[in-house]
């Protein structure tokens, strides 16, 4: 009998040890204080900033560097403005398809099909519809028209102006209208 | 039935029979044919093909309208007899509508401009290729009964399944429980009857028989005691250094989010590029959580789960709670299709934690090294919930450093580097050790 009180003992000492380790929490740390910085980390929460999150959105009329000012309004006249004479900045030389697929692949090609036919995979899966092809006649987009709606995004289509910078959005530009004019041949 | 193999006679008079039968039947379905087009002429909708207009209005009109639900525009479930019937409008200036909204708006149209401004001015794109025939089956398909939901049936069966896959293995576990306390009891028995035979027989257990003498024999020699203390010793300290290095080492972590984001949905099923959410792992040190407005470039059209993404172990109610929670952080207001400028932060766990004292940079890793996301991450299309799969040790990354061979064809900045170090080591790969990948000051500074 005390055989089996000592085997119940120890069983139980190794049941407690073994359900210690709790996947739901982190582990402990030697030395807290040299694994977490003093300074702000990005996206902690702090009572110093609005809504206590550190990440904030830029001042309102404050150009963060590397940045520059889009001027032309989130408006149905703006998009038309931009349509007719927004004119992409990077010439020929500057222009480089195989960065411009990479980025549109990525944050386009899901949707608008890496062939800009309108059938990408959330549209194949019926996730997302009606998504036009680019050389849609009654939209008949320009590019001064693409990088307003990727800068502003348009109606369903939300902006992805945080997630390329300027560059990469004229890059995109450049390599959408490259697929237009493969669709319209 | 008999009569019919008699003789050639009443075989024909039988298949007479037959012949009026099929007059009958065929009327029959002409009547209800009759029935069916007077009916769908009361839709508005006799002379379109609904099948053909499902999929012009999946590729046209979905971007922006839902049969059922506001969206970007109105719903548009029988739009057609609502519009007769409220404003006494035809397909005639539907079908303006639809192929230049913006001319009929100009026109000074009454209803157009009224429409126009109710969506804020959004205008609606000009479809001229339509032709009348396009529009009829768009119409046809608008004027469809919504079909009744079939979310109620399926439901139960998912939970039916979510039962009969949880209850097997509760079901074996218990009878192997049962089966084994059955065993023991057997045993006990069988020692116990035993021990009375010998009693009863009058065998004498004697005390060195039943214990002790084994024990004292042990303490008495000194150097088996030696032997097995240095032993425990060593195991004891075997488990301890066990202990004390994983301090600090968070692999397998998995706290539970306040959102149940799946990346076995997004990354897996949808096959949406790591990069799509993560944007800044291609230009920062920061993989970076996506802000809710990358969610919402998706989630702004799809408010719900299709009844196929639901598993046994999480149902499409449970889904499209997670996408309330969503809306709720994001302030949208998904009936009036806007935001409501209430937002409030998600707070998310962070899973992947390195110490301050190190530095790593996701970019550099991403793009420069093109380094595949899972080569650290595990499978995290196949993840549910998201755990840590690598230990993120020193050891680790040290160990990744000296096995990795830097990509260095067509690159130009590292072509002259290359050829030194590669002369140097005699080698024509060059692992990340070797260009310096194992310096302090790399990342630790």
């Amino acid at each position: 009998m005390k055989g089996l009180i000592k085997i119940t003992a120890l069983v139980a000492i190794l049941v407690s040890v073994t359900s210690c380790q709790d996947n739901a929490r982190p582990n402990y740390q030697y030395f807290p204080n040299m694994y977490e910085s003093v300074g702000y980390e990005a996206y902690i929460e702090s009572d110093a900033f609005e809504g206590g999150v550190v990440a904030q959105i830029p001042v309102e009329g404050t150009i963060a560097r590397g940045h520059s000012l889009f001027e032309i309004p989130n408006t149905l006249e703006g998009y038309e403005e931009a349509k007719a004479n927004l004119k992409n900045p990077l010439d020929s030389t500057a222009v480089d398809f195989v960065r411009g697929k990479e980025l549109y692949d990525i944050y386009c090609g899901i949707c608008h099909g890496t062939k800009g036919n309108g059938k990408g995979k959330l549209v194949e899966r019926e996730k997302i519809l009606g998504i036009p092809s680019y050389d849609d006649a009654g939209r008949a987009i320009t590019e001064g028209s693409i990088y307003h709606t990727i800068y502003y995004g348009k109606n369903a289509m939300g902006s992805y102006a945080n997630q390329v910078n300027e560059e990469e959005r004229w890059q995109i530009t450049a390599y959408v209208l490259k697929l237009k004019a493969d669709l319209e041949k | 039935m008999k009569e019919s193999y008699q003789s050639l006679d009443d075989n024909s008079t039988f298949n007479m029979k037959q012949v009026i039968y099929r007059k009958l039947t065929s009327k029959i379905l002409n009547l209800g044919l009759i029935v069916l087009l007077t009916f769908s002429t009361s839709l508005y909708a006799q002379d379109g093909d609904p099948a053909k207009g499902k999929s012009l209005f999946n590729t046209n009109c979905a971007a922006c309208h839902k049969l059922d639900k506001k969206m970007t525009g109105p719903a548009l479930r029988k739009v057609e007899s609502r519009l007769a019937d409220d404003h006494g409008l035809d397909r005639e200036w539907l079908a303006a509508w639809i192929r230049n909204s913006a001319g009929l708006i100009k026109s000074g149209d009454a209803y157009a401009n009224q429409i126009f401004n109710e969506y804020n001015g959004t205008a609606m794109t000009a479809f001229p290729t339509l032709s009348d025939q396009d529009i009829n089956d768009l119409l046809a398909y608008t004027a469809q009964d919504k079909p009744a939901p079939v979310v109620p049936v399926a439901v139960p069966g998912g939970g039916g399944t979510q039962g009969e896959a949880g209850l097997p293995t509760k079901l074996v576990l218990g009878a192997l429980a049962l089966l084994f306390g059955l065993l023991a009891l057997a045993l006990i028995l069988v020692r116990q009857t035993l021990n009375r035979f010998a009693e009863a027989k009058g065998v004498e257990l004697t005390e060195s028989q039943k214990n002790g003498s084994l024990w004292k024999s042990f303490v008495q020699n000194q150097f088996l005691v030696l032997v097995t203390a240095i032993l425990l010793l060593l195991t004891s300290a075997y488990f301890a250094y066990g202990y004390f290095m994983q301090i600090g080492i968070d692999q397998g972590y998995q706290p539970v989010q306040p959102i149940q984001f799946s990346h076995r949905i997004h990354a897996g099923d949808n096959g949406i590029d790591c990069k799509y959410c993560h944007s800044s792992a291609r230009v920062s040190k920061h993989s970076g959580i996506p802000s809710v407005n990358i969610c919402m470039n998706c989630h702004k059209s799809i408010s719900e789960v299709a009844p196929a993404t639901a598993t046994a172990e999480h149902s499409k109610e449970f889904y499209d709670g997670e996408i309330q929670k969503l809306y709720a952080a994001a302030g949208w207001d998904d009936a009036e299709q806007k935001y409501t400028g209430e937002t409030k932060p998600i707070k998310w766990i962070k899973i992947h934690n390195l110490p301050d004292f190190v530095y790593f940079n996701h970019s550099q890793h991403v793009m420069v090294g093109g380094i595949q996301c899972q080569t650290c991450h595990g499978p995290i299309e196949e993840m549910e919930i998201v755990h840590q799969e690598s230990p993120l040790t020193m050891g680790w990354c040290i160990n990744c450093h000296r096995e990795t061979n830097v990509k260095v064809e067509d690159n130009a900045y590292y072509t002259k580097i290359h050829e030194q170090l590669s002369k140097k080591y005699g080698v024509d790969k060059l692992t990340v050790a070797q260009q310096g990948g194992l310096e302090c000051g790399k990342c630790h500074y």
